[in-house]
């Protein structure tokens, strides 16, 4: 007899644990498979030694004071998690830095139009007509055309330096698209980034994913690592089951896969009917634990969006990594700071296929010579640090695909979304990155909108 | 049961659904999005809660007469006599 269950969910990542909540909640019999050994997928963290690292949270998104409204919040009614458990520290400051001009951006949005009124003289009404534009639209309906942010933008803004500056954080926070975004996707990120801004949870992205996990407990999930998806089971154009890789049958009415669309739909035992791109984007990161704070030189930023010209290359790295531009992150200098060590990430925009094929004594030392050179950025940035590097650790497109699964490493998934879940397959359903909300509470949302639409509006449980 | 109970029944469901709103000063005549910070996301919570604690189906079209306090009192109350 093989186990039978109302959903089964793919994958214990921000969107597959936040839809386990909601259909368990209310009653159903949900199963979560998992095939690493801890929650988390692309946020995740791990120890070395007696350090503790996050992956994939830089900082959190859409930061909204107690009480405010705002996607965070919203999440949180949802998963019924109070406000004070996320404990969060809002940034201080983050820059996008270009060589002609530096846009700082706060929790408060008055402060980034200010700042770009003051770079931008020429620009100030353009800028506040988008900005009109942005408040008004809803990005969230699951039925907006995909369209694209940079038309848009364009038709307001003049200065295309200023267009880059706009687009290099939200970019490179979110988009599998190359040098552009869907506008819907542009305005959640805008609204999260630069309405909202960045905050961090004292225990980093832990401190979430325990939550999460507690909840699961609480109402009853039955959440299963180690299992990975041999296949996804089909007949008659709807969903019977998942074959796992141990070789066990779980039959399920329905599935809410957060493996990615198209491989998701490579899993099926039938043929499917379309077949989405592989993303291009991936990332390198480089991870510095120092003796000194950063803080100490005066330099206040919590995030540098660093670009070295006026055009910002958000495109399919040509080699190992593009050095032209990258995120260096402070993840401890925010508004308090009880951490010991102070730490410093680098990201650069990478190619997977070029990473993948170095044979190992080669990888490792391409490796070390891309951590040389983001050493050497974070010195050029934070001038006159002078620290020493306690720790270093390094991370490249192959293991972003060890991690998540994703085909080439590709961060943000494939640049073919399918914003209303569905995959042509009745009762398959696709949560998280694919589905195209974004960053870590934008894939909080995924789960809990699509669990929302399929498993209970239309719940047939 | 009677209608004060039922008002009471979406009291508490309100407040476990909204979490931060404070619910003291609530007018029954006005419609709750007015007052509380309640989007169609929490409407549906109201409904799934009505259904996992007091086995109340409300069907997708009758959504609406979830406005206020008092249309849901109307609304409800014979559904709970059942």
């Amino acid at each position: 007899m093989s186990e039978r269950f109302d959903a089964l969910i793919i994958g214990a990542g921000m969107s597959g644990m936040a839809a386990s909540i909601r259909l368990a909640m209310y009653g159903q019999k949900v199963v979560v498979l998992e095939r690493h050994l801890i929650p988390g997928g692309l946020n995740s963290y791990y120890q070395r030694g007696k350090r503790s690292f996050d992956v994939g949270l830089h900082a959190l998104t859409n930061f909204v004071e107690k009480g405010q409204k705002g996607p965070l919040t919203k999440l949180m009614k949802q998963l019924r998690i109070p406000y004070e458990a996320f404990d969060l520290i809002p940034q201080k400051r983050s820059l996008i830095h270009f060589p002609s001009q530096k846009l700082g951006f706060t929790n408060e949005f008055e402060y980034f139009r200010s700042e770009v009124h003051q770079a931008f003289p020429n620009d100030t009404e353009n800028f506040d007509r988008l900005i009109e534009k942005i408040r008004s639209f809803n990005e969230t309906a699951l039925t907006n055309e995909y369209l694209s942010a940079k038309l848009v933008v364009k038709q307001f803004i003049r200065d295309e330096l200023l267009v880059e500056m706009i687009f290099a954080p939200l970019l490179i926070y979110g988009s599998a698209w190359e040098n552009d975004m869907d506008f819907s996707q542009f305005v959640i990120m805008f609204k999260a980034l630069y309405f909202e801004g960045f905050s961090r949870p004292r225990g980093g992205v832990r401190t979430i994913i325990d939550l999460l996990m507690k909840k699961m407990e609480e109402v009853g999930v039955d959440l299963r690592f180690k299992t990975g998806v041999a296949a996804i089971i089909t007949g008659e154009g709807r969903v019977r089951g998942v074959e796992t890789d141990k070789g066990d049958i779980l039959e399920c009415a329905k599935i809410y896969s957060s493996a990615g669309f198209g491989e998701t739909l490579k899993m099926m035992t039938d043929e499917p009917s379309t077949q989405p791109r592989v993303g291009a984007l991936s990332f390198t990161e480089s991870l510095f634990c120092l003796d000194k704070k950063v803080r100490s030189t005066g330099f206040e930023d919590t995030i540098v969006f660093y670009n070295d010209s006026d055009k910002y290359h958000y495109q399919a790295s040509a080699e190992l990594y593009d050095p032209r531009s990258a995120v260096i992150c402070v993840p401890n200098n925010y508004s308090q700071d009880d951490a010991q060590e102070e730490m410093v990430r680098v990201t650069y925009i990478a190619n997977f296929a070029k990473w993948n094929e170095l044979p190992r004594p080669q990888y490792k030392i391409e490796k070390e010579k891309m951590g040389q050179a983001a050493w050497n950025l974070v010195n050029q940035v934070v001038p006159n640090l002078n620290a020493n590097i306690l720790f270093q650790d390094l991370f490249t497109p192959t293991t972003v695909k060890k991690y998540t699964g994703h085909e080439g490493g590709a961060v943000y998934g494939s640049p073919d979304k399918t914003r209303s879940g569905q995959t042509g397959i009745e009762g398959l359903y696709i949560i998280g990155t694919d589905q195209g909300f974004l960053g870590i509470v934008g894939a909080m949302l995924s789960g809990i909108s699509i669990a929302n639409l399929y498993g209970l509006v239309g719940g047939d449980a | 049961m009677q209608a004060e109970q039922v008002r009471q029944v979406v009291l508490d469901i309100i407040a476990d659904v909204s979490m931060e709103d404070d619910l003291s000063n609530i007018k029954d005549e006005v419609a709750l999005r007015d007052q509380l910070d309640l989007d169609s996301m929490d409407f549906l919570d109201i409904v799934m809660e009505l259904k996992k604690r007091h086995k109340v189906e409300v069907p997708q079209e009758d959504y609406p007469r979830l406005a206020s306090l008092s249309s849901c009192v109307e609304y409800l109350t014979p559904k709970m006599m059942q």
